[in-house]
């Protein structure tokens, strides 16, 4: 550990990660930390003005409840949340989230946040619970808030800081390590508190593009897994681990097809030109009941797509030419108005390009497109871990204290005669956005609304448990953050390519090997989303000997050292991932992985959380079925 | 590459210790090479195509090249991000170009007040309430389940 200094840092409350997460976190954190004369510390692997997956914005609000103006009810919101994941929900999570969501919406816009609206004031919806933004700078203006919040209360932000792992004294989290991808330090943070939101994972997976577009994944590659690792790690019952999520968007760029799909009422076909979503209506009976209501769940959606995929239908496409004909039939006697209707909506539908994947906008500006003329090809990206969104991976988070009364024995856990919302089954250590899991639908606005909530509840927490135990095995975990770059001192001189080396691996050729993995065994795009227990087990023994070699990872200097340790975070999240879809023994979303040896739903035996946990103390995994309420008719 | 450099225009940060591209990029993409003074984008394969450095850059020295392992050559989007708004020149392979303009924020750089001008609650730390809620909720009373 050559000239690497340790700096240690004690805090009240420690919020891990930088994104819409973790400045909620920091905003709520920050305001309750002030009044209770305790201390708040971020530390993000980037800088909050352009961290985490809205770094380079978003083109609309996804969750906006309006229940203040009686557009719809929180229960509503629950019921489609519970539909869209084949009923496997946190409903008191969901609840919770939509009930401070319109609340952070609402402090969105006084930031500064320019939200669309309508001659009357109110937000123009691109769907039932979606509001358009102009939102380039969606994350410049809710950081700020953050920061200024923080400024406010005397708390402090560490950037370019990559957090490694928990620090845990017994069965309570203490703090975190990690390191500084700027100067040689270590940071050893202790708090009372510890707040994790540190996104989702990508990479887990091959992408589809593996040249220079292996970057091009639509949920931003520098997520890796590290929420899920440091949850894990901590020896945190973890949940949905098995559900995946595989948005269908623009094909290699991974533009968002909302606007045509909303705003143009654009229809997907395949290349025979049939409406796959009609076509294989029928199909839809076997995922019954939620096959059979509205809206269709997201991975039924993609699921008809890939039969016709599958039968070698392809490519799918966008009926973008065909929905501005439509319009233009709306408005054939007045020609004045359809040039200016579409004058808007192309404005809109590039917008949608600009403010959130400009990839898109530079591919169709390359492909020559113009929608009005041709058809665009949709796809199905690769597998992505994103528990806000339409997938659920997360940690196992303990009810907020007011619902205690309402909710399972199994939904809640005290720590010390009391209940913490949004803890995890760790004490002090607390989730919110793609960390939590089971509450999906969140997006940015609900991750947000999470991180406030959970940063309050943390405040909670260290008022009252003021004690720091002192954090076990500081000295071991410093040793093995350093590890790589020691192996990689001790042996590069062995080859004249020290990229070639029979001693160590580096980094990306060990993500490489784990997306190969994954992607052939435990149902990736070349495996056209599909596995069985054979493949998984098959899958299993790669993973293990992939995990020993981890202990061989070398790295050249303080980025390479950050890739590993990214990808020592991305294998836990690819671990969890296969020993959970193996437990799970039926296929509930057929349009994210299918259990070829069991095609069917089994809602009699799995209609059920399927949860995993590994143990620090023994390093054994073990899984359970838990229970699902119904909190919501 | 996804984002490159351009020679001419980049002055790495005129010799401070961090240039804007490597305090902004999200990935740790982007580095000073201290010989030649100029930034560089070490794993272009790891590159989002987010384009904030492209958006900081003082000098304007930084565009982007899209993936060359599934785009056509030829085309180019380049952002012109102000206080208030943000203009986008997007050119076709064909040679026809787009221009767009949308805003990207309606209070001054810096000024984002934390409670947003809400009434606070009542500050019971054990209520379910958030700083300033239920005022900023839009409802007379925070929902219970």
């Amino acid at each position: 550990m050559a000239n690497w200094e340790t700096v240690e840092v004690t805090t009240d409350v420690l919020i891990c990660g930088g994104g819409m997460a973790a400045c909620g976190a920091a905003v709520e954190s920050a305001y309750w930390a002030k009044k209770n004369g305790l201390k708040v510390v971020l530390v993000d692997k980037a800088v909050p003005t352009r961290s985490g997956a809205v770094a380079m914005g978003l083109s609309a609000i996804n969750e906006y409840v309006g229940y203040g103006k009686g557009d719809n009810t929180i229960e509503d919101y629950v019921r489609y949340v519970r539909q869209d994941l084949m009923g496997v929900c946190r409903e008191d999570l969901v609840f919770n989230i939509a009930r401070h969501v319109d609340s952070s919406v609402h402090l969105f816009e006084k930031w500064g946040l320019p939200i669309w609206k309508d001659a009357d004031g109110n937000y123009v919806h691109e769907g039932r619970w979606q509001v358009m933004i102009n939102g380039e700078s969606y994350k410049v203006v809710v950081s700020e808030a953050a920061i200024n919040a923080m400024q406010d209360a005397g708390g402090e932000i560490y950037e370019r800081v990559f957090i490694v792992s928990p620090l845990l004294s017994g069965d309570r989290c203490v703090g975190a390590i990690g390191f500084s991808t700027r100067e040689p330090k270590i940071y050893v943070f202790k708090a009372k508190a510890v707040v994790t939101a540190m996104g989702g994972a990508v990479h887990v997976f091959r992408p589809r593009s593996t040249g220079e577009g292996l970057g091009r994944s639509w949920y931003p590659p520098f997520n890796s897994g590290s929420s899920a690792f440091f949850t894990m790690r901590a020896g945190a019952e973890m949940t949905c681990q098995e559900v995946r999520f595989i948005p269908v968007r623009f094909k290699d760029a991974y533009g968002p097809v909302g606007a045509w799909f909303l705003l143009f009422k654009s229809r997907a076909v395949s290349a025979e030109g049939g409406d796959y979503m009609v076509e294989h209506k029928a199909e839809l009976e076997n995922w019954a009941p939620y096959g059979l209501a509205k809206p269709i769940p997201a991975n039924l959606r993609n699921y008809l797509g890939m039969l016709d995929t599958d039968a070698g239908l392809g490519p799918l496409y966008m009926e973008t030419d065909e929905a501005i004909q439509k319009l233009a039939v709306e408005y054939k006697d007045d020609p004045k108005a359809f040039k200016k209707k579409m004058k808007e909506l192309e404005s809109e539908a590039w917008e949608d390009f600009l403010d959130m994947t400009i990839s898109q906008a530079i591919l169709w500006a390359a492909q020559n497109i113009a929608p009005e003329e041709k058809h665009s090809e949709i796809a199905a990206c690769e597998p992505y871990f994103i528990g806000s969104h339409s997938g659920a991976s997360g940690a196992w988070v303990c009810t907020p204290p007011d619902m205690a009364d309402k909710v399972p024995a199994h939904y809640k856990w005290e720590y010390k005669g009391k209940i913490y919302g949004n803890m995890t089954t760790v004490p002090g250590l607390f989730a919110a956005g793609d960390a939590s899991g089971a509450s999906s639908h969140k997006f940015s606005s609900g991750s947000n609304a999470e991180g406030r909530f959970a940063g309050k509840q943390a405040v909670r927490f260290a008022v009252n448990n003021p004690d720091i135990p002192a954090p076990e095995g500081v000295d071991e975990l410093k040793a093995r953050l350093m590890r790589p770059l020691e192996l990689f001192e001790k042996h590069s001189g062995y080859s004249y390519d020290p990229n070639i080396n029979p001693n160590y691996i580096k980094p990306f050729q060990f993500m490489f090997r784990l997306q190969k993995i994954m992607c052939e065994y435990a149902a990736g795009v070349t495996a056209a989303f599909k596995t069985s227990k054979a493949l998984l087990q098959r899958g299993m023994e790669l993973l293990t000997m992939l995990k020993e070699d981890s202990e061989n990872l070398a790295a050249e200097d303080a980025y390479e050292l950050e890739r590993c340790w990214e990808n020592i975070h991305r294998m836990w999240q690819a671990e969890a991932h296969v020993r959970t879809i193996l437990f799970r023994e039926e296929t509930r979303w057929p349009g994210y992985y299918f259990r070829s040896d069991l095609p069917k739903m089994d809602d009699a035996n799995w209609l059920v959380f399927a949860n995993i946990k590994w143990d620090p103390k023994t390093g054994e995994w073990s899984t359970c079925k838990r229970d699902i309420a119904k909190l919501v008719s | 590459m996804p984002s490159y450099v351009i020679m001419e225009k980049c002055d790495g940060c005129k010799g401070q210790d961090k240039t804007a591209c490597m305090y902004i990029c999200p990935n740790d993409l982007m580095v000073l090479d201290k010989e030649q003074m100029k930034g560089y984008n070490r794993d272009p394969w790891m590159c989002w195509e987010c384009y904030n450095c492209v958006k900081i850059c003082p000098q304007q020295a930084i565009d982007v090249r899209g993936y060359a392992d599934f785009m056509p050559m030829g085309a180019s989007v380049v952002p012109l991000r102000g206080s208030e708004d943000i203009m986008w020149t997007v050119k076709f392979r064909n040679g026809s170009v787009k221009r767009f303009k949308f805003p990207i924020r309606t209070t001054p750089e810096g000024s984002a007040q934390p409670l947003g001008g809400f009434p606070e609650g009542a500050g019971d730390l054990d209520a379910p309430e958030l700083m300033t809620e239920p005022a900023s909720t839009g409802a007379a009373t925070l929902p219970r389940l």
